[in-house]
């Protein structure tokens, strides 16, 4: 199997400002009754990309996959895929093709005639269906079970099942609901790399809808995180993760410690931001809002060093006392109470198998980070 | 398991003996040689070969299939389709008011449906015979399909469908390639309700048959009001043999595929 690092590396149409989209979201809303499932929204996609859309349930990200496959139609907006308008085009005429969070498997076909189903829809001559079928037996290595019923197989079988017939047509994008959502932790882990092979050798767009960001992180070159039917920011992992662009995401990926407070003054690419924590914080950004506005300083709690001294060099450091350690085995997280009550949270790997420095519980403790460790946000 | 205390027993035999013993009667009673129903006479099966060559009878047996075949097959087309607009379209005004009335005639009293039913064929003008049996039979029959049916399509999940028609199925192949071989067992369950119905109905046949249409029920109630006969003990017997045999048949095809899927499941979990 050949590694995906040299391909994604260099995988990034969306920053050049040439390519040209493949799935385009155009001011997209979609109401039930009173209710906006989605709101506005606008989204590009690019061919041969690994798309995710993340957020929690009720969020409208489901819906946003049911318009594009045709069950549900836009109460206003565009979709456009590959240059043509989907709308009132009918779900068994669209290129696109979906795995179901239920896996929908017909219960009364074996495996062979499930994976079939949507070839003969087409009227593919019998001898090319049949190959097309065991190739993708093949690819789902389920070549021994193709006489099966879907209750006669496990659950990782029937989700392969399910990933092979939504793929047997060559579909020009591929829809995927919470794929691994019923799978147990380990198979979902094997499988998530499974996919993204499945996706580089099918050269196919893929389109996941999913809950779990460890998922959507892992497997997605962009993700889109949603909230109320909005989609509140549209990255890589790396930038969700590293810089998100409002609070809700911060804290929507990962976990964060937020400080408040307000802009003190600016020199030389560094904000001073007077926080209601106890410390003044020196944060790295060049476009800053005035002195005197609200922001918030948002740093994952890998990026905090503690100690039981302040470290000499710290650029920003606060007292606290530890008040719960969180022992995970590859790392410890330290929750550190403030003078002010607030809980400030600081996670160390365990490198080495014993520490120099052991703090407990009750310890006076120092936090220390620098100052490009997190980032300033305003919303 | 617990023991069967001598409470249980008692009240086990008792009720079996409420429901059965009446049925055996009839049963022991239809291999009487003697000419009186109610003297044992020894054993013989006369009364079986002289049904043979009851004309009437069998002509009754005859119409009663045909009525029972016709009204059970149409009543499953409408009642499945009743069953379908009922739990698809759920969003239409007036719907809990439609499930209802689907539903009453499961307990409207016999008598009135039949009564209703003759009142309007004979103000429209339709000869009684045949034509209105079926006409009635698919009316009550079609509501115990719809019901049978409805269940099974509640259970259904509907994304089976949207998968079928993503996959490139037309709404029209979606319904014959995935709904119907799925919901097919509540269809022929439905079927067989309503063909036992059909065949064991006396009130409402009474109210719109004609003459030339006598159906089994009909022919064996007119016969006893005279005084009942043994060839009328082995008619019954007859009746109760077909039906039992069905059930019975019926019960162990589901029995079977219940013990199948399940060691299915089994196997596909260890393995």
């Amino acid at each position: 199997m050949k590694s995906l690092g040299s391909i994604r590396r260099t995988f990034a149409p969306w920053t050049n400002a040439e390519a040209k989209p493949f799935i385009t979201f155009e001011n997209v809303t979609k109401t039930f009754g009173d209710f906006t499932a989605v709101d506005n929204l606008s989204l590009t996609i690019y061919e041969r990309e690994f798309f995710a859309l993340l957020g929690a349930s009720g969020c409208g990200k489901s819906t946003l996959l049911r318009m594009l496959a045709g069950f549900e139609e836009p109460t206003s907006g565009r979709i456009l895929l590959d240059g043509q308008d989907l709308a009132g085009i009918p779900p068994y005429r669209r290129p696109v093709n979906m795995m179901f969070q239920s896996y929908a498997l017909f219960p009364h076909m074996n495996v062979e005639k499930n994976i079939a189903f949507g070839l003969k829809q087409d009227g593919m001559p019998k001898a090319e269906i049949e190959k097309r079928v065991a190739d993708m037996l093949k690819l789902v290595k389920l070549e021994q079970f193709a006489k099966r019923k879907p209750h006669q197989l496990s659950g990782g079988q029937r989700q392969r099942v399910a990933l092979a017939r939504s793929v047997a047509k060559r579909p020009k994008v591929l829809l995927l609901d919470e794929p691994l959502g019923a799978l147990d932790k380990k198979l979902r882990e094997e499988t998530q790399f499974e996919l993204m092979d499945l996706q580089q050798d099918l050269g196919l767009t893929f389109m996941v809808v999913t809950h779990d960001q460890e998922e959507a992180m892992t497997m997605a070159d962009r993700i889109a995180i949603m909230d109320k039917g909005e989609v509140m920011q549209v990255a890589t992992p790396a930038e969700i993760y590293e810089a998100p662009s409002s609070r809700f995401v911060a804290d929507f990926v990962g976990s964060v410690n937020l400080f408040e407070g307000k802009v003190a003054g600016q020199d030389a690419g560094r904000v001073k931001i007077a926080t209601a924590s106890g410390f003044d914080i020196q944060a790295e950004e060049s476009a800053a809002p005035p002195a005197g506005e609200t922001v918030w300083y948002a740093v994952r709690p890998e990026k905090i060093r503690i100690s039981s001294q302040r470290p000499e060099t710290a650029v920003n450091a606060v007292e606290g006392e530890v008040w719960d350690i969180g022992y995970l085995g590859d790392m410890t997280v330290y929750n550190v109470k403030l003078a002010n009550g607030q809980i400030v949270r600081s996670s160390q790997l365990n490198a080495h198998r014993t520490t120099a420095d052991p703090l407990t519980w009750n310890d006076r403790a120092w936090l220390a980070f620098p100052a490009d460790a997190g980032v300033v946000l305003t919303r | 398991m617990e023991r069967l205390s001598r409470f249980n027993i008692v009240s086990l035999v008792f009720g079996f003996a409420f429901l059965y013993i009446p049925i055996l009667i009839l049963v022991i009673y239809s291999f009487n040689a003697s000419r009186l129903v109610t003297v044992w006479g020894g054993f013989s099966t006369r009364w079986y070969v002289s049904l043979l060559s009851n004309q009437q009878l069998l002509d009754a047996a005859w119409v009663t299939l045909r009525v029972a075949f016709a009204s059970a097959t149409i009543a499953t087309v409408l009642g499945t389709m009743a069953a379908l607009a009922l739990t698809r379209y759920t969003r239409f005004r007036g719907r809990i008011l439609f499930t209802g009335m689907v539903f009453a005639p499961l307990v409207m009293p016999e008598v009135i449906t039949g009564l209703s039913l003759l009142l309007l064929f004979v103000a429209i003008g339709l000869d009684r015979g045949f034509m209105t049996i079926t006409l009635a039979h698919i009316t009550f029959s079609m509501c115990f399909v719809a019901v049978v049916v409805q269940s099974r399509l509640l259970a259904f999940d509907r994304s089976l469908e949207e998968a079928a028609m993503d996959l490139g199925a037309t709404p029209v192949r979606t319904f014959f390639a995935v709904t119907l071989p799925v919901i097919l067992p509540a269809i022929v369950a439905g079927w067989m309700l309503a063909f036992t119905l059909s065949l064991d109905d006396l009130v409402i046949a009474s109210f719109t048959s004609g003459p030339g249409a006598t159906t089994l029920p009909m022919r064996i109630y007119s016969q006893v009001r005279l005084g009942v006969t043994p060839e009328i003990n082995a008619v019954s017997t007859l009746l109760i043999a077909v039906v039992a045999t069905g059930v019975i048949i019926a019960s162990l095809i589901n029995k079977r595929r219940d013990v199948q899927r399940r060691r299915d499941e089994q196997a596909a979990t260890q393995g």
